[in-house]
């Protein structure tokens, strides 16, 4: 019966195609809005990494002013000192545990081709990549013994090997940054994390990094910090050791603990860290550390701002807007067929029956706006993208779950919006149809 | 087969009731060809319709095919309707959109055959109207001869007990009229019960018996004579 009926609701729709355009459009307007907004939520508040949501946790250390407390997550600094990020290194607690910040680097191709440009590091330990689960398509990190001893090696992302070697396996090439030769022991495959949980600090929803190095060459090649660095004690060195040696908080420290003894273990640890740093005179502040997983450290620096939700609200008023002017063309044509569906009584139709055939002609009007909406929703996001400086904007995109919840919505809010029509004109007496007809 | 018994029928509005049958009683015998006439305004239409249950009543009884059908929620009318009524009506009903042969497959759907038992059903029917040839075509394709004898194909397929006829010849000529009439007559001769709603008295003839309504209620009955044409069967109001 479910084919019989999808078939009479095409004849319908064939039947009246003006009425069936107002309605699809009206549909496809809705969902195009509501998808646009939903893409742009979606793709802020996605986990890349849930499957290890519970292993991977973000570490807060509050080492900020004591007349004020750090705007931020928990009251306390979303990033952590040199000092202490090389402490915490170096006590090495965790199975796992890196260190990291974006610097900027001079990149020199050895084909004179390619001129000159400045590319974007990511400076951290060899733990960064099993941790975060970082595709290889050639090599594979650099060895511990680079991260001890500061050699100039590099991993490449699939982008910046596809540009400087043709997408080639460049394992054992070399490239030149900030006039020193790096040996490339590794590219990745495409891997853009969305958002980009592991530095939120620096644009949650920016493209991945060109490159990666060791931690270890921070201090020999003096490597800046390109992201945000956040400091509220004045130093009088201003030197590069200065800096290093500064409560000035710009790196993100990552442990990875896989049980929940481990975690507590680890948040132990850091407490008593803190304590022995506070007899050193250093966090003046009332101790305090946190440790956020994945899921949290997301919520909590707020990646989906409110007024993003405050959209995707707005949006889907308007997409009810554009059902309740749905229900009315659905009921005038449904009306309009009253002769029909009196007939259909009269030969012995339940209104049950009646009720499923417009259902499912509704259900086909939805997916018909759906696919419109999509299209609608697509033009939209492309016009972010084109328009709009937002990080939100460049990053949103209609992906495969996305396309299966708009047009899931639409098929349903359609279905909805004919529960009224259908259930009316199934209850008016048959052998008043039969009248009219 | 068709027994109603002081069957009442009051239209309400919010300022006037209108008593469209009131003590309507009539018996119809398996097998019969009843004429009902009356003016316009009289109630035929609405005794169609209850009789048709499609319509529901305010008093009285009614019994169908041995079954009191006076208190039966709306599925167990509209399964009766589905496999014991047939229905034919002035202006053909068919649906426009549908080729003859979905026509004539609709109450067949929704009796729940399989596909094959509808085809066979469905051709056997427009054998029987002689418009087998014409499975493919749409209403619009068809003379109005010919769209009622889709319609009268529709109500055969089902194979129902009673047929209820309303105004059959109503917007066709009179050689189309004759060719219908001649195939309802040819209908009830293989058994079905038959009640035709007529303006016309020379259709009337054609029936067993007529009978007239007028203000809601029968006013008399008038036994068809034998023509030899074929067997009168016994009735009674």
């Amino acid at each position: 019966m479910f084919v019989y009926n999808l078939r009479l609701a095409l004849l319908s729709m064939r039947r009246n195609p003006v009425l069936t355009l107002l309605m699809v459009s009206a549909i496809a307007i809705g969902i195009g809005m509501s998808t646009t907004c939903l893409a742009i939520f979606h793709v802020m508040s996605g986990n890349p990494i849930a499957y290890k949501n519970d292993q991977l946790y973000a570490v807060q250390l509050d080492n900020w002013d004591p007349a004020e407390a750090y705007t931020g997550p928990h009251d306390m600094p979303t990033q952590v000192t040199y000092l202490d990020a090389t402490a915490l290194m170096k006590a090495a607690k965790a199975p796992h545990q890196n260190v990291a910040f974006v610097s900027g680097l001079t990149l020199q191709s050895d084909n004179p081709a390619i001129k000159p440009y400045l590319i974007v590091a990511r400076v951290t330990y060899n733990d960064f990549f099993p941790m975060f689960d970082t595709p290889f398509e050639y090599g594979g990190p650099w060895g511990n013994d680079a991260d001890q001893g500061a050699q100039q090696v590099t991993v490449l992302s699939e982008e910046t090997n596809e540009k400087l070697f043709g997408g080639a396996n460049s394992v054992g090439k070399e490239v030149t940054l900030d006039n020193r030769r790096f040996r490339v022991v590794g590219v990745l495959k495409k891997w853009n994390p969305t958002p980009k949980f592991y530095d939120l600090e620096n644009g949650a929803l920016d493209d991945g990094e060109d490159l990666y190095i060791p931690f270890s060459l921070t201090q020999p090649m003096e490597l800046h910090s390109f992201g945000n660095n956040s400091c509220w004690k004045d130093t009088s060195d201003h030197t590069f050791q200065g800096y290093l040696n500064s409560e000035c908080v710009w790196l993100q420290f990552w442990a990875e603990l896989p049980t929940a003894a481990a975690r507590d273990d680890y948040q132990q640890f850091l407490n008593d860290y803190v304590k022995e740093q506070k007899k050193a005179g250093r966090f003046p502040r009332p101790a305090k550390t946190y440790l956020s997983n994945v899921d949290e450290w997301l919520k909590t620096n707020k990646v989906v701002p409110d007024e993003v939700r405050v959209l995707v609200a707005l949006s889907f008023m308007f997409l009810a807007v554009c059902m309740l002017n749905t229900i009315g063309l659905i009921l005038a044509k449904f009306l309009r067929r009253s002769g029909e569906i009196g007939l259909r009584r009269a030969l012995g139709a339940s209104r049950m029956a009646l009720f499923r055939q417009y259902l499912v002609e509704t259900g086909v009007i939805g997916l018909g706006g759906g696919l419109l909406g999509i299209g609608v929703g697509w033009i939209g996001l492309f016009g972010l993208r084109h328009m709009l400086s937002s990080d939100a904007g460049r990053a949103a995109h209609l992906d495969w779950t996305m396309v299966g919840v708009g047009l899931l919505l639409a098929v349903v809010a359609s279905m909805l919006a004919g529960i009224y029509p259908a259930w009316r004109v199934v209850r008016i007496p048959p052998a008043l149809y039969l009248k009219i007809q | 087969m068709l027994k109603m018994e002081n069957i009442s029928k009051i239209y309400r509005t919010d300022v006037v009731q209108t008593h469209a049958l009131r003590d309507f009683s009539l018996d119809v015998k398996e097998g019969e060809f009843v004429a009902v006439m009356g003016p316009s305004g009289s109630g035929k239409s609405t005794f169609l319709n209850i009789a048709g249950l499609l319509e529901s009543f305010d008093g009285g009884s009614y019994t169908l095919d041995g079954e009191d059908v006076s208190h039966l929620n709306d599925d167990d009318r509209s399964r009766i309707r589905n496999e014991r009524i047939g229905f034919i009506f002035q202006g053909f009903n068919l649906i426009p959109d549908l080729n003859v042969s979905d026509n004539v497959d609709v109450p067949l759907r929704y009796r729940g055959f399989k596909a094959a038992e509808r085809a066979r059903r469905v051709q056997a029917a427009l054998e029987t109207v002689g418009l087998a040839s014409r499975m493919k075509h749409v209403p619009a394709q068809l003379s109005g001869g010919q769209q009622q004898r889709v319609a009268i194909a529709r109500a055969l397929a089902g194979e129902p007990r009673i047929l209820l006829a309303d105004e059959p010849t109503g917007n066709l000529d009179s050689l189309m009229a004759r060719q219908v009439l001649d195939l309802i007559e040819g209908i009830n001769e293989s058994g079905t019960t038959i009640v035709m709603v007529t303006h016309d008295p020379e259709l009337a003839k054609r029936a067993h018996r007529s009978v007239h309504v007028l203000d809601g209620q029968v006013m008399d009955l008038k036994a068809v004579p034998d023509t030899g044409k074929r067997e009168t069967k016994g009735v009674q109001a």
